[in-house]
């Protein structure tokens, strides 16, 4: 399989994946969203060299993760460029701050480490918990969710629209490399005489392809909103899930968990 | 009572090269009508036109009474279920039920009658298996009947199809002819399928450099060898062996 049919099944893995997740019926999408929300937000809230504080984290995760069965494996195998972009922000901390952290013989442990690894680690966790909602509630869960919040419709559609236009724009790349391949046996890719073109007719394909559908949905009463599925989940249950988690979370950024743990010990 | 009444029509695209060309056509309430030409003869054209999603014609044209103009597209749409020859184009969100319960839903309809429709769809097209089918895990002729269904939950009074047959298997074929020839909505086929336009139409219309150049009953016209060649055509293969 190559990257490009790898990329429209991953797209396809998370449509499918919202219909199969444990947790399917059981938590409404907008208590997960609203508590990825709170999980960002708390999560960036903690001070650049709370390190311990902000590792308890985790724990969200974590439990997400093993609750819904979402492999981390496959998780970092599909965002690790973003989980780089996110880790690099910090890269420039242990340059400026060189104030000595914590030693111990000739090792020392500076400030700007420290806050480097801080940075690293929330972008990695607020990549991670969106990750998990896309995986838990697909993007159609995502929207609807966002609309109950009176999020502008055109937005909501925008985004929406979006992720449809990159599986047409992905399989539309993957016909034409199929086309190209098959008549340029032997060579490795895209030759970069045929860079300009290949782009050019991709870009006039997948526009054609995003009309067709666009007039698809025209045709079948669209006006500009996206109306998805009614969400039904258990109303009581997606209310103890987002109660508990905003409570653990709030818990986790006040409290010094890894001491508390390390005393009982 | 006229379901489709295009007079006089002319249509060029911003190329300013003529389409079609003083089309004049009448399609009864409850008609089956096969539209038959070969690549280029401006079938698609006039199916699109039926719809507004071309622009800019000469004459007129109405749909269940109402002139083909901008103001009057959302009732047109409303009536008028138009299926795409390419079903990938069609199908865009991610199950079949969802699919098919987009228009519906669009329409403002609560969600139990959105159910019941949707069912009385895939039912009708004999696909309630396929509902939570992720639509890229469908064959392409399950994707054609999915396709057929997401039109059907509209409950149109008019159906346009621009080559339903194309890139299906015959035994899919033969379930799509069986399927059409069940539904009572008056229906305009557009296709180079001259065999399916044999089982599913009682009347024809040949069109040849955006003309007409015949309208009549199926029977007549598919058997004329001469005015099917010198149209680019080619007898059905069903008359071919006889």
């Amino acid at each position: 399989m190559n990257k490009l049919q790898k990329a429209v099944k991953d797209i396809h893995i998370v449509d499918e994946g919202e219909a199969g997740r444990k947790g399917q019926g059981m938590v409404h999408p907008l208590s997960r969203l609203v508590v990825t929300v709170w999980y960002i937000l708390l999560t960036v809230s903690f001070p650049k060299y709370d390190l311990s504080g902000l590792g308890a984290m985790v724990v969200y995760l974590l439990v997400t993760g093993i609750w819904e069965e979402i492999s981390f494996k496959e998780a970092l195998g599909r965002i690790w460029p973003v989980l780089i972009l996110a880790g690099a922000v910090g890269i420039a901390n242990p340059l400026v701050d060189k104030k000595v952290y914590w030693e111990s013989g000739s090792l020392a442990v500076t400030y700007g480490m420290v806050s480097m690894v801080t940075l690293m680690l929330k972008g990695i966790f607020c990549v991670m918990a969106s990750y998990l909602l896309i995986m838990t509630v697909g993007m159609e869960g995502i929207c609807s969710s966002l609309r109950s919040l009176h999020v502008p419709r055109e937005f909501v559609t925008i985004l929406l629209l979006m992720h449809r236009y990159l599986i047409v724009l992905l399989k539309e790349a993957e016909r034409m490399m199929q086309a190209y391949r098959l008549r340029a046996p032997g060579q490795k890719g895209i030759h970069v005489k045929a860079w300009g073109a290949f782009a050019g007719q991709l870009l006039l394909r997948s526009i054609d392809r995003a009309q067709t559908v666009y007039e698809s949905m025209l045709l079948r009463g669209y006006t500009g909103e996206i109306i998805g599925k009614r969400l039904v989940a258990g109303r009581w249950s997606s209310l103890c899930y987002a109660a508990f988690w905003a409570l653990a979370l709030a818990g986790i950024r006040i409290l010094p968990v890894f001491q508390i743990v390390g005393s009982l010990f | 009572m006229k379901d489709i009444n295009i007079e006089d029509l002319t249509f060029a695209y911003s190329n300013k090269i003529e389409v079609l060309h003083h089309i004049s056509l009448v399609v009864e309430s409850g008609e089956s009508v096969g539209l038959i030409g070969a690549n280029g003869a401006g079938k698609s054209t006039l199916l699109k036109l039926l719809v507004g999603l071309a622009e800019g014609y000469q004459g007129s044209i109405a749909l269940g009474g109402l002139r083909v103009e901008k103001k009057n597209l959302a009732r047109i749409r409303a009536k008028a279920g138009y299926v795409f020859q390419d079903s990938e184009s069609q199908l865009f969100l991610s199950t079949v039920y969802e699919d098919v319960a987009f228009g519906p839903r669009n329409y403002g309809l609560a969600e139990e009658e959105v159910d019941g429709r949707v069912m009385e769809a895939l039912r009708k097209m004999h696909i309630e298996d396929l509902k939570d089918r992720q639509i890229y895990r469908m064959s392409g002729g399950q994707k054609k009947l999915a396709s057929i269904a997401t039109i059907l939950s509209l409950e149109p009074k008019v159906m346009l199809l621009d080559e339903p047959s194309i890139a299906l298997d015959p035994r899919n074929r033969r379930t799509l002819i069986h399927i059409l020839n069940e539904i009572r909505e008056t229906k305009v086929i557009a296709t180079h399928d001259l065999d399916m336009v044999w089982d599913t139409c009682e009347r024809t219309v040949l069109i040849s450099a955006g003309r007409v150049r015949k309208d009549g009953k199926t029977r007549e016209i598919l058997r004329d060898k001469e005015l099917l060649e010198a149209n680019g055509l080619e007898l059905p293969l069903s008359m071919q062996r006889l």
